[in-house]
């Protein structure tokens, strides 16, 4: 391994791999699918080099569980998967978040419903990365538009995976999943790497669910199995010490501490940047690769005299909804362009309070959501044509 | 003078009644018939007759049975 | 002799949930009897568990527990195992759980033959949730969803396991404490899979319904239904029908996972384990 900068020519899922290895991720559980496998395969060169463990297990749900069973041994886990994975995944990904153990998941998000089209990219689990799981949880999800970013975010999600005890989805399309694109890997150590809070009481006076006095607010310190602190860990919803209860008034407090651990920290987990939203008169919120488009679309608009300003998304959930609304009251409407059939579009119009018009625009024919496409619904829009949700 | 020493007891026979389920477990297995049923708890009758076999004990499934 | 089981029992957390009679605090007793009788320290063994009835001992035992969903305990034991090697892991699975959902992982531990201990808690029905049948449940019973009897055919878990690749395998009842504990000693001492199928008894909802007087008359029918392994091989197959074999079915050494990837580990280290066409093109210097 390098110990300095590095320039590659990475795919977005080599490019995810290296970013886990970097976050120190020394255990990988996956199973094949298009379009994620590239990401078991290189694991399964990488890890045991370092002295990691990468399994393919016999199906998806076994991944899942073994990236929590690995977590909980204090090694940092990931899986990756698709939507038909992501689906199995889903029971997996609600223990983790109420056992508040730390570990990664990926979803490379193809066509679907079902099997779909494996081969065809999408956007199509956004909703699904939030409310795939029963019950109500806190959910973190990423969502990077380049190869480059799919480094950065795929360390992100692990430090905040550590930092906040929760599992944490990165998503992105197969577009950039399996696009290549020169990335520059930074030096070992040179970008921060969290770890989870260890206990700092003796093991018998150890909680696992007490987040009294932690330094992160609502976040519990997590002893790794085998130390010395022996404790119950059980997707039953508990008491602090981690025992199963069904006091209502005790379960009541913990979901909220759950759903709090994420949200008052909402601050510094959303992350998302802006083009030209100054000044502008309509605005086209994006993510993925749809958004490399969308900040084409919004230059040509420009070009053409039209007031045009982008938001891209990179923390999908918790979802920027303050921003958003700030947004829709200094703009005439919103573009929403999604490979798929409406999901974040739905979001910005919740967020936006009836304060502007908002025009979603979905695709589901695995092609790119072409530039000018975008410009068309940016023009339109300004123009005050009738307002409907169009989907090509 | 004879020296007065308490004798202590062969057997003790412990049942928690906290834990005791009243399963009847323990009263069947025992052959010398140790043990009761009083209700919903076991209780021991007749200590004196125990031969530390422990099926009570290794049979009981709540904890609830001691033989010292 | 007594045994003080308290000091490998969570304070304050027993009575346990199970019902009065209910062969699952029989053998919770073997598990603690076993672990003392090996000497691990308490802090390297972790005892995981499914959902069921059975699942609910790890709350209970004063170790590190997990008790995880059902069907699934296998698959975080697998991932704990494999990056704490030093650690004894021991399952705790109900037949349902453990065969039925959970089938999958069930075989797939077998094959790998990874350093597990699964101890099956098989009272030949889902208890937790009121009496449903079972893939061990034997024909023509009535559960819950069987009222007209079971159509479906049993699994031979033992059988399973050695099929599967299982390198120890085992059969027991919660009556047979002195075997029970013989067995789980063993199990949990062989490295490899061990697979230690308990024959245990629901009599609330499983008894009840298929002609058992009382929890007393199951353990009574354990002991008398049970045929060890060694004898019944003297016997005519007339004779063995109808009956429960116990003992070992099998015991020996094969490859075991953990300790292949360790191999594997430092084949990586040292040199290149074929260079794919895929590696070349992704500009990995």
């Amino acid at each position: 391994m390098s110990m300095t900068e590095q320039v590659r020519l990475l795919q977005g899922n080599e490019a995810c791999a290296e970013g886990a290895l970097y976050a120190g991720c020394r255990f990988f559980a996956g199973y094949p699918i298009t379009p994620a496998t590239e990401i078991a395969e290189y694991l399964a060169l990488h890890l045991p080099k370092r002295g990691g463990v990468c399994l393919q297990m016999e199906d998806e749900i076994a991944s899942m569980g073994a990236a929590i069973g690995a977590s909980l041994g204090g090694c940092k886990s990931l899986t990756a998967t698709s939507g038909p994975g992501f689906s199995l995944k889903q029971e997996g990904i609600g223990y983790a978040c109420l056992t508040e153990v730390p570990c990664v998941i990926v979803d490379v998000m193809r066509g679907g419903p079902s099997t779909g089209f494996p081969t065809g990219s999408s956007q199509s689990d956004i909703m699904q990365a939030r409310w795939g799981t029963h019950g109500d949880h806190p959910v973190i999800c990423l969502t990077p538009s380049s190869v480059q970013e799919i480094f950065y975010e795929t360390i992100r999600a692990f430090n905040l995976s550590e930092k906040f005890r929760t599992p944490v989805i990165v998503a992105f399309d197969e577009i950039i999943g399996h696009t290549r694109e020169k990335i520059t890997m930074p030096a070992p150590g040179s970008v921060e790497v969290v770890n989870r809070l260890l206990p700092t009481v003796p093991p018998e006076k150890y909680k696992p669910y007490d987040a009294a006095g932690s330094p992160v607010p609502d976040v519990p310190p997590l002893a790794p199995f085998g130390t010395g602190y022996r404790f119950h860990v059980t997707g039953l919803n508990h008491r602090k010490d981690g025992f199963p209860t069904n006091d209502g008034r005790l379960i009541q407090e913990e979901e909220e501490r759950l759903l709090r651990k994420v949200s008052r920290h909402s601050r510094e987990i959303i992350k998302y940047e802006e083009y030209r939203l100054d000044d502008a008169e309509v605005a086209v919120v994006s993510y993925g690769a749809t958004a490399r488009s969308a900040w084409r679309a919004v230059k040509m608009a420009r070009e053409a005299g039209i007031k045009a300003g982008g938001f891209r998304i990179i923390t999908m959930w918790p979802f920027p909804e303050e921003r958003i609304l700030n947004i829709a009251k200094s703009v005439k409407g919103i573009v929403v362009p999604e490979m798929n059939l409406g999901q974040v579009v739905y979001e910005v119009e919740r967020c936006s309070k009836g304060k502007t018009a908002v025009l979603g625009i979905g695709r589901v024919d695995a092609e790119p959501i072409v530039p000018g496409l975008i410009f068309d619904s940016l023009n339109k829009m300004l123009n005050k044509k009738a307002i409907s949700r169009k989907n090509f | 003078m004879k020296p007065t020493t308490k004798e202590e007891p062969r057997v003790v026979i412990l049942i928690n009644k906290k834990r005791c389920k009243g399963c009847d477990i323990c009263v069947q297995f025992c052959k010398p018939g140790c043990l009761a049923m009083d209700g919903f708890t076991a209780v021991v009758i007749n200590a004196d007759k125990c031969t530390k076999c422990m099926r009570c004990e290794i049979l009981c499934p709540d904890f609830a049975i001691t033989v010292k | 002799m007594s045994f003080n089981y308290e000091e490998y029992i969570r304070k304050g957390t027993l009575p346990h949930i199970w019902c009065a009679g209910c062969g699952h605090g029989i053998l919770m007793k073997s598990i603690i009897r076993a672990i003392a009788k090996l000497e691990i320290d308490k802090n390297k063994i972790a005892v995981v568990s499914g959902i069921g009835c059975v699942s609910r001992m790890t709350g209970y035992l004063d170790f590190n527990t997990l008790h995880t969903t059902h069907g699934r305990a296998i698959t975080f034991a697998t991932g704990l195992k494999m990056v704490k090697h030093d650690m004894t892991v021991i399952l705790v699975c109900g037949d349902g759980d453990a065969v039925a959902i959970g089938g999958n992982h069930f075989i797939h531990a077998c094959r790998r033959n990874i350093d597990l201990t699964m101890i099956v808690a098989n009272n030949y029905i889902y208890g937790m949730t009121g009496g449903q049948v079972a893939p061990t449940t034997p024909i023509a019973d009535i559960s819950t969803t069987t009222p007209y009897g079971n159509i479906d055919r049993e699994f031979d878990i033992c059988r399973l396991a050695e099929g599967a690749g299982a390198t120890f395998v085992a059969r027991t009842t919660s009556f047979h404490s002195a075997q029970m504990d013989q067995l789980i000693v063993q199990a949990i001492k062989h490295k490899g899979f061990s697979v230690v199928d308990v024959i245990d008894s629901c009599w609330t909802v499983y008894g009840r319904r298929n002609k058992f007087k009382d929890h007393v008359a199951m353990l009574e029918w354990q002991r008398d239904i049970a045929l060890p392994l060694k004898a019944a091989e003297r016997m005519k197959p007339e004779d063995i029908k109808g009956k429960i074999l116990t003992g070992i079915f099998c015991s020996k050494e094969a490859p075991e996972y953990v300790e292949e990837y360790r191999k594997l580990q430092e084949r990586a280290r040292g040199g290149t384990p074929g260079q794919p066409q895929y590696e070349q093109s992704s500009g990995h210097l």
